[in-house]
């Protein structure tokens, strides 16, 4: 066994040459640029507040690539946020006389909270409650901006709002305004690979196997909505500066169907479709002044437009473009393999590694799993079988944490995990398959064994990407993988597929793999080269319970085999035996 | 306990007419598992269409109303098609994006023809109301009253005693399990979707004389009933018709007692409060995603 930091110099040598801030250093020199620009250019009053505003609002819609574009959640209040943001500065700048700095960051505090708050209130449920509260909370924004006369001074406004001193004039605050949005836009486009960023993406592509690679849903989405109002706050606080005058029509529930136009428009992915959304619907407006003689007019094309886009541009302009350019771009080189898989799975507890006491899961009367006891021991294979509906699958659910059990115990490694929610299990050391595979689907290969490999309590891994890199690579490589890691999931057969879902889990060096009928749709030829890698698997001491139901791989795998029926155990011990049992063989055939 | 009475029944009266979109909303969402944000917006096109009908071009309240529903079986069908339809395959997110643009634009598009200035719908009757000892009985909330028990039993009836309320359950269960029945399931979700636009439509005739008939109407309809929805449990029909009403009668009373310009906000107070201590509704919701 060797230590995992012997490994990883190497892997760092060959993967990545230059520190990032040198390979990031075209983006600093486009953005002082940009800048300078600001600073020095003699503009028109017109074309400064459109300036103005694109630069404002596209922070804004950052937000909602955050939300939206990275973890799927959805958030119709944007505009709300953006007035917290606005009226903090507006009213502490002009009627508190407060510093400019303190109001702006009070108004992204402000936004922060009222944002984390929402989130941890709704979260938890699906995404339209979060929708509907978003907009409840939208509405109640205005309300209040409207009617605390006493605070806001209600539709009239708040006027003569300040700006800090070093900025007093409108074209330095224009470039500081840019240089927020070039400092904002590289925060937002690096986040998708860091592990939060990572961690976000996999709650977006599926929800369930995230939690059960170790990662927090509920935080992770929390967090992104958190983050997306404090940039809709400091979008508004600039914003107020940049205007010197706020209203409450300003911030109301259509300028947060404007910010997720622009957001769907440009592309809800990536920063840049980002900014071109935001460009683009500031600019069209512009263009086509005549439509707004006819009140709503307007926002009816905007809705139209959100209908259209999301049936025929569902990437928008940015992902449309990539896609079209994709064929000539240069393809990601194939990263150099990693050192061969090493599997060191904890040893806390006895020679027990997983013991399930009297566990049962109940739906209303359905007893799916009715008492069972399991005891899997250390470095061993165990099998789960029963014919169909005998609980497998639900006990296997109930052993991840999917599913809360009605009653019993369930030990891993030592560790009392019946109460915990997935992600705790998986640090706890638990790792599975899913029988209908779950997959990032937007992600390569392998940045899905990567998120495996970041699971929390893994100790194998050293510190920094390289070292994450290398362990996934090492995990795909062990599964015959190693040389298609930077393709999309969706090129693969589905027998790859299932191969990169244990990679997945592999990497993580869990305790317990749990596979959840590895071998299902599977060919001949797929089944023998699973058998072999379960061996490989095994031969590194990683305990296995597998369930199948094909009687050659489990009789040839396990040595140990659990039969249940109708939620019951019938059988328990040493394979052969159990498979000769009369009531195993009663319960597959019939009895006479 | 006059007034209390008197709110009562007004509480009970603009309750009816949550509990109907939200009834909307709920058959929608069990038949395709998408929430159409939508659905406020049936309300108000079809208090348009009875302006248009009733009274800009003053023909019989009777006829009116038939036209004006008729109208909304037909934006059901145009909803369905135009929106949920191309995007049935797709994950439930761009679908409630699609039903928000559509909800933006439906609203603005009545905006842009009609203008910003709020209408007035007469009542269906001409007599106010009747005095009942010390409370006041408006007819048109008596009128919102009776439709809605009227509807809630035809509703049972019809999803319980007939062929076609027995294949809409069905394909609303599973809609693979229904196919392979023989049911046509696109013919089934557009018979939801006629249903509840002619529904929601229903719920914003009976509410625009009280109301004064505007582009808001819809929204504001709509977050009341989807508060409704919530509280009463996710996709629960008799929970939908509870919430409803109970939001309807803690939104006078807070009108009364506590402040009038906020009177649209004891909804999200309540909404939030649910979803913090009880979100799966009193009824509540049907849950659990198989692995």
């Amino acid at each position: 066994m060797s230590a995992p930091s012997e490994n990883m110099p190497i892997a760092m040598s060959t993967v990545r040459g230059k520190p990032l801030l040198v390979r990031h250093l075209p983006y600093f020199i486009a953005a002082a640029i940009l800048v300078a620009l600001a600073a020095t250019m003699q503009f028109d009053g017109y074309i400064h507040n459109i300036l103005m505003q694109a630069t404002t609002f596209a922070i804004a819609v950052f937000g909602l690539s955050v939300v939206l574009g990275l973890c799927g959640q959805i958030n119709l209040a944007q505009a709300a946020f953006f007035g917290l943001g606005a009226y903090a500065v507006g009213l502490g700048t002009s009627d508190y006389h407060l510093s400019y700095w303190l109001c702006l960051s009070a108004g992204c505090v402000l936004a922060l909270l009222a944002g984390a708050l929402l989130g941890m209130s709704t979260l938890r449920l699906g995404g339209h409650y979060l929708a509907m509260v978003t907009i409840s909370f939208q509405q109640i924004v205005t309300l209040v901006m409207i009617n605390t006369i006493w605070l806001t001074h209600g539709p009239d406004g708040v006027p003569r709002i300040g700006r800090p001193d070093l900025f007093q004039s409108s074209q330095s605050y224009l470039a500081f305004c840019v240089a927020m949005l070039a400092v904002v836009g590289y925060f937002v486009w690096h986040l998708s690979d860091t592990r939060l960023g990572r961690a976000m993406r996999a709650v977006r592509d599926n929800e369930l196997a995230a939690g059960v690679v170790g990662i927090d849903v509920f935080r992770t989405k929390v967090f992104a909505f958190a983050l997306s109002a404090v940039l809709g706050g400091l979008a508004g606080g600039l914003f107020a500066g940049g205007f010197a005058y706020v209203s409450p029509d300003q911030f109301s529930f259509a300028e947060s169907v404007v910010f997720l136009t622009m957001s769907l428009l440009g592309g809800v992915a990536s920063p840049i479709g980002s900014a071109i959304g935001t460009g683009l619907l500031i600019l069209i407006p512009e263009w086509l002044r005549f439509l707004k003689s006819v009140p709503g007019l307007y926002l009816a094309i905007y809705g139209l437009s959100v209908i259209l886009i999301i049936r025929y541009m569902p990437d928008g302009i940015w992902g449309f473009v990539n896609l079209a350019t994709g064929r000539w771009r240069a393809k990601a080189k194939v990263r150099a393999a990693g050192p061969a898989l090493q599997l060191v799975p904890a040893t806390v507890g006895g020679d027990t590694v997983l013991e399930v006491k009297g566990l049962s899961k109940y739906f209303g009367g359905l007893k799916a799993v009715d008492g069972v006891d399991i005891s899997v021991r250390r470095g061993s294979v165990h099998a789960l079988i029963g014919p169909n509906g005998s609980g497998k699958t639900t006990t296997l659910n109930v052993l991840s944490g999917l599913y809360k059990a009605t009653a019993g115990k369930v030990v891993l490694d030592g560790t009392d995990v019946t109460e915990m929610p997935p992600h705790q299990r998986a640090a706890a050391g638990l790792g599975r398959t899913f029988q209908n595979i779950r997959l990032f689907r937007s992600m390569t290969a392998l940045e899905n064994v990567v998120i495996g490999a970041e699971r929390p309590g893994n100790g194998l891994i050293g510190e920094g990407e390289d070292a994450l890199n290398a362990r996934a690579m090492s995990a795909l490589t062990f599964v015959g993988l190693g040389n298609r890691a930077n393709e999309l999931i969706s090129s693969f057969s589905y027998g790859h597929q299932r191969l990169i879902e244990i990679a997945r889990a592999l990497a993580a060096n869990p305790t317990l793999l749990l596979l959840d009928e590895p071998a299902a749709g599977l060919n001949s030829s797929e089944k023998l080269e699973l058998h072999e890698l379960l061996k490989r698997i095994a031969a590194q001491g990683l305990t296995i319970l597998i369930i199948d139901h094909d009687m050659t791989l489990v009789s040839e795998a396990a040595q140990h085999i659990t039969v249940l029926n109708f939620g019951r155990r019938i059988a328990d011990g040493e394979s052969l035996s159990v498979l000769r049992h009369p009531d195993v063989v009663s319960a597959y055939l019939g009895t006479e | 306990m006059d007034l209390v009475l008197q709110l009562l029944f007004t509480g009970i009266g603009i309750g009816a007419v949550y509990a109907l979109v939200a009834l909307g909303f709920v058959l929608i969402f069990r038949a395709t598992n998408v929430v159409n944000f939508a659905q406020g917006e049936f309300s108000m096109v079809a208090a348009y269409l009875m302006v248009v009908f009733a009274v800009d071009l003053g023909w019989p309240y009777w006829l009116s109303f038939l036209l004006a529903l008729a109208g909304m079986a037909l934006l059901g069908a145009i909803f369905n098609l135009g929106v949920y339809y191309p995007l049935r395959h797709r994950t439930f997110l761009p679908v409630i994006i699609a039903t928000i643009g559509a909800s933006i634009l439906l609203a603005n598009s009545v905006l842009a023809i009609y203008g910003p200035q709020p209408q007035v719908l007469e009542g269906w009757f001409e007599t106010p109301g009747i005095q009942l000892g010390s409370v006041y009985l408006d007819s048109q909330y008596l009128l919102i009253i009776a439709v809605t028990i009227v509807l809630v039993i035809f509703n049972y009836w019809f999803f319980e005693h007939t062929m076609l309320g027995k294949k809409l359950q069905a394909t609303s269960q599973d809609k693979e399990m229904a196919s392979l029945l023989g049911i046509s399931v696109s013919t089934m979700i557009m018979i939801t979707f006629i249903y509840s636009a002619v529904l929601g439509g229903l719920a914003g005739i009976l509410v625009a004389p009280v109301l004064f008939v505007s582009i808001q109407m819809g929204s504001t309809i709509a977050l009341k009933a989807f508060a409704a929805t919530i509280i009463g449990g996710f996709g629960d029909v008799a929970g939908a018709i509870i919430g409803g009403l109970a939001l309807g009668v803690i939104e006078t009373f807070g009108a009364a007692y506590v402040s009038v310009p906020y009177k649209d906000g004891f909804a999200f107070l309540v909404l939030v409060a649910f979803l913090i201590f009880r979100p799966q509704g009193i009824f509540g919701e049907r849950v659990a995603e198989k692995a």
